[in-house]
């Protein structure tokens, strides 16, 4: 009983606290929080929603890694909007107000062969967990991971280890070859289609010219679609999306779908609803603490 | 003293045109000196059919007569006996329907304004705890509350009083559910919630926020970390959408999606960081008391132009006669016998609706108005906002929790009404979550039901 008692207290006193923080390059940044009730029940595929401090946003971030024992999670961000901008003001051994998961469904990641995992900036974030969790179920891992410039190439070591094959694309050709991930896509699918699936997390724009690439060859295409939401648990319906010509919720029926049924069109201009208040809320930050403009 | 007065006593009410810039409580609640007139126009009936029309059967002619006789706490101490959270159902319920209905005033005249009373009450006592809460530490067996709305609260209030140790978990960073999240400022303040919960913690229940029950934690670990028994008060989160073309552009939010936004993330206020945008001309579809919230949010987003529009009458309105009442009050239109065909928009934004004239063709077994189309009738409503009211479904999210618990086809989980028992032993289930979205009394009910049970179930298993 004590023993309990002092155990409820320890995860209460430390619930949420910021273990690690290490900056992955000048924009993406990597956090292990202590969320034991997270950490316990999550897989590849699913996130997190968190919210900085009382007068903050709740957004969802995805899960790159986690450890079930000590009940740690670690998140990965890229600093592009007001509330990621405050996340980074947070220091090791600070804490976060609020971590709620995990949500979503996990992926499958049974009964692969052959895959390619296609990653568009810190959507690697997204594909690291899946392809690892896919290698150690026996498949085949060939990874194509995109970048707008060598400055904010991230995993490269990671995914590494757990691919068969990773070749990393640059939109100016500072690292690895000037390209979109479509055109090395492209040259694997043509010499040898033979993938029984390929996934694929990015901006949406990258993730519809992939599922327009492997719609060709007929190959099994997931997407990831993060959306603008609040609880994640279903309830306040913004981050519904066309799949199928029916009505889904990437938090609860996703967010994994099949890429070939994603009404893209619709998803960007959902995902555009608060533009213009959040350009504003970003400047306003920016102009408060920071001196600059973006 | 009798007041033979045939009208309710006046109370205080927000000036409209002020009420509309700011999210403060509309109605202000009876003075001293109202209240005690009121009081006197209850006839004391011996039968008590208010009380009987109260679905947690509140002791009303009782507890009226000790205001009458400015014994405020006595009252306070009658409610509590059967009501934990007056304050909040004083300002929330459908008296209407239920209390009030029933009051034997309401023959020649109106009601007595038995809500109103209640809340006054409540208010008066605020800092005190409710009647026979037992906060003593040798509490044994522990019991773990899913959801902390209206159900949870009212179940953990009950298994308190009886002796329990008592731990909520919700899924939100907020205590309250759809009394947070849902219901504005301006009918419930989150003062009055916020003194409802801290008595609640007063009284020895423990609040674990940020954890959902199916995803974070399972029924098995509850039970493993020595819980006796779970009631399930997930409620029906899941917005109904419409399902026709359209519903999909920028623009469109679920009431769910708009209220959460205001009286969760309070975005209207400059110093909080969730978004929302200003609306000019707002459509509202539905005619509840969620489609009434949303509707008088948005006009006070910067007086927009808002319509609400609905398929039936204003007769067959669900919503509470004071809210539609308030709502006209602060400019807000309607547009009956009218529903949206699609919504139509440019560049992935609403513009607006194309609407159908329908007409009352019959009653269903229910005895509330059908209605059909009239298909030559069509026409359009401009607007940059859409907000869908159409009530809510179950969330489901609720299944993951644990195998052994059986569902209907609409995911509402299959419980024996008389004892909340669930098919699981020891896990029990009420609110909306088994009986789809219905009101914050009926929820409470279900709660104190609930935790009879539990009472006595676990005592008679574990002693």
């Amino acid at each position: 009983m004590i023993i309990f008692l002092y155990k409820r207290l320890v995860i209460n006193l430390d619930m949420f606290k910021i273990i690690e923080k290490k900056a992955l390059n000048k924009d993406v940044s990597k956090m292990k929080i202590y969320a034991p009730y997270v950490a316990k029940y999550i897989n590849p595929g699913q996130f997190i929603i968190l919210r900085v401090d009382e007068f903050g946003e709740r957004i969802p971030l995805t899960v790159h890694d986690y450890n079930r024992d000590i009940g740690t999670i670690d998140i990965i961000y890229q600093k592009v909007g007001l509330t990621t901008m405050k996340l980074d003001e947070k220091k090791e051994g600070e804490f976060i107000l609020d971590v709620v998961g995990p949500l979503g469904k996990k992926s499958k990641i049974n009964g692969y062969k052959k895959a390619i995992v296609v990653s568009g900036g810190v959507g690697s974030a997204i594909c690291y967990p899946l392809a690892k969790a896919l290698a150690e179920n026996g498949c085949k891992v060939e990874v194509i991971a995109g970048f707008r410039n060598k400055d904010i190439i991230i995993l490269e070591e990671e995914f590494k280890k757990i691919a068969n094959n990773l070749e990393i694309v640059t939109d100016d050709g500072s690292n690895g070859k000037k390209a979109l991930v479509t055109q090395p896509l492209l040259e694997k699918l043509s010499a040898n289609p033979d993938y029984d699936l390929v996934f694929a997390v990015g901006p949406i724009p990258m993730m519809k010219a992939v599922c327009d690439v492997t719609g060709k060859f007929n190959i099994k295409t997931i997407v990831s679609m993060t959306a603008i939401m609040i609880d994640g648990t279903g309830m306040c319906g913004g981050c519904r999306l066309t799949v199928d010509g029916k009505t889904k919720f990437a938090c609860i029926d996703g967010p994994d779908f099949d890429g070939h049924k994603v009404d893209f069109k619709e998803a960007a201009t959902r995902s555009r609803t608060f533009a213009e208040e959040e350009r504003k809320s970003r400047e306003k930050y920016c102009n408060l603490f920071k001196g600059v403009n973006l | 003293m009798i007041n033979n007065s045939k009208v309710k006593e006046p109370v205080n009410v927000q000036d409209p045109k002020e009420r509309i810039k700011n999210f403060k409580e509309v109605e202000l609640g009876f003075s001293d000196e109202s209240a005690k007139k009121e009081a006197q126009r209850c006839l004391g009936c011996k039968a008590k059919p208010c009380a009987s029309a109260c679905p947690v059967g509140v002791d009303i002619p009782s507890f009226i007569s000790k205001i009458a006789n400015d014994d405020v706490k006595s009252a306070y101490d009658i409610i509590t006996k059967n009501n934990s959270f007056p304050a909040i159902c004083g300002r929330v319920c459908p008296q209407e329907k239920q209390c009030e209905s029933k009051c034997v005033k309401g023959k020649m005249g109106e009601p007595v304004s038995i809500g109103r009373l209640e809340r006054y009450a409540a208010d008066k006592n605020l800092n005190n705890l409710p009647s026979n809460i037992n906060i003593s530490d040798d509490k044994k067996h522990k019991i773990a509350v899913v959801g902390s709305g209206p159900s949870g609260l009212a179940c953990a209030s009950e298994l308190l009083k009886m002796g329990f140790k008592v731990t909520i978990f919700e899924a939100l960073h907020t205590v309250g559910g759809v009394l947070s999240y849902g219901i504005p400022e301006f009918r419930l303040p989150r003062e009055i919630l916020d003194f409802e919960v801290q008595k609640l913690k007063d009284s020895g229940a423990e609040i674990v926020t940020n954890v959902i029950v199916g995803k974070s934690l399972k029924i098995d670990d509850l039970f493993k970390e020595g819980y006796k028994a779970v009631y399930i008060a997930s409620g029906a989160g899941l917005p109904r959408f419409m399902n026709i073309p359209g519903e999909g552009l920028s623009g469109v939010y679920s009431a769910n999606e708009f209220l959460t936004r205001i009286n969760l993330m309070k975005s209207y206020k400059d110093e909080y960081d969730t978004p929302i945008v200003k609306p000019k001309k707002v459509l509202v579809i539905g005619g509840g008391n969620v489609a009434m919230d949303a509707a008088r949010c948005a006009k006070r987003l910067g007086n927009a132009d808002v319509t609400v529009v609905y398929r039936r009458t204003e007769n067959e309105m669900p919503a509470r006669k004071d809210e539609i009442l308030h709502a006209k009050e602060e400019g807000i239109k309607f547009m009956f016998l009218s529903n949206p065909m699609k919504f139509f928009g440019a560049e992935g934004k609403v513009s607006g609706a194309k609407c159908v004239k329908m007409k009352i063709i019959d009653e269903d077994e229910s005895g509330r108005k059908s209605v059909v189309p009239i298909p030559e009738e069509t026409f359009e409503i401009i607007g940059d906002t859409v907000i869908v009211a159409i009530g809510n479904d179950s969330n489901e999210t609720i299944k993951e929790a644990s195998d052994g618990i059986n569902f209907d086809g609409r995911g509402r989980i299959i419980t024996n009404p008389e004892t909340c028992r669930t098919s699981q032993p020891f896990v029990y289930a009420g609110g909306d979550i088994v009986t789809g979205a219905a009101t914050v009394i009926l929820a409470m009910g279900a709660g104190k039901t609930a935790a009879k049970q539990i009472a006595k179930d676990v005592l008679n298993h574990s002693g």
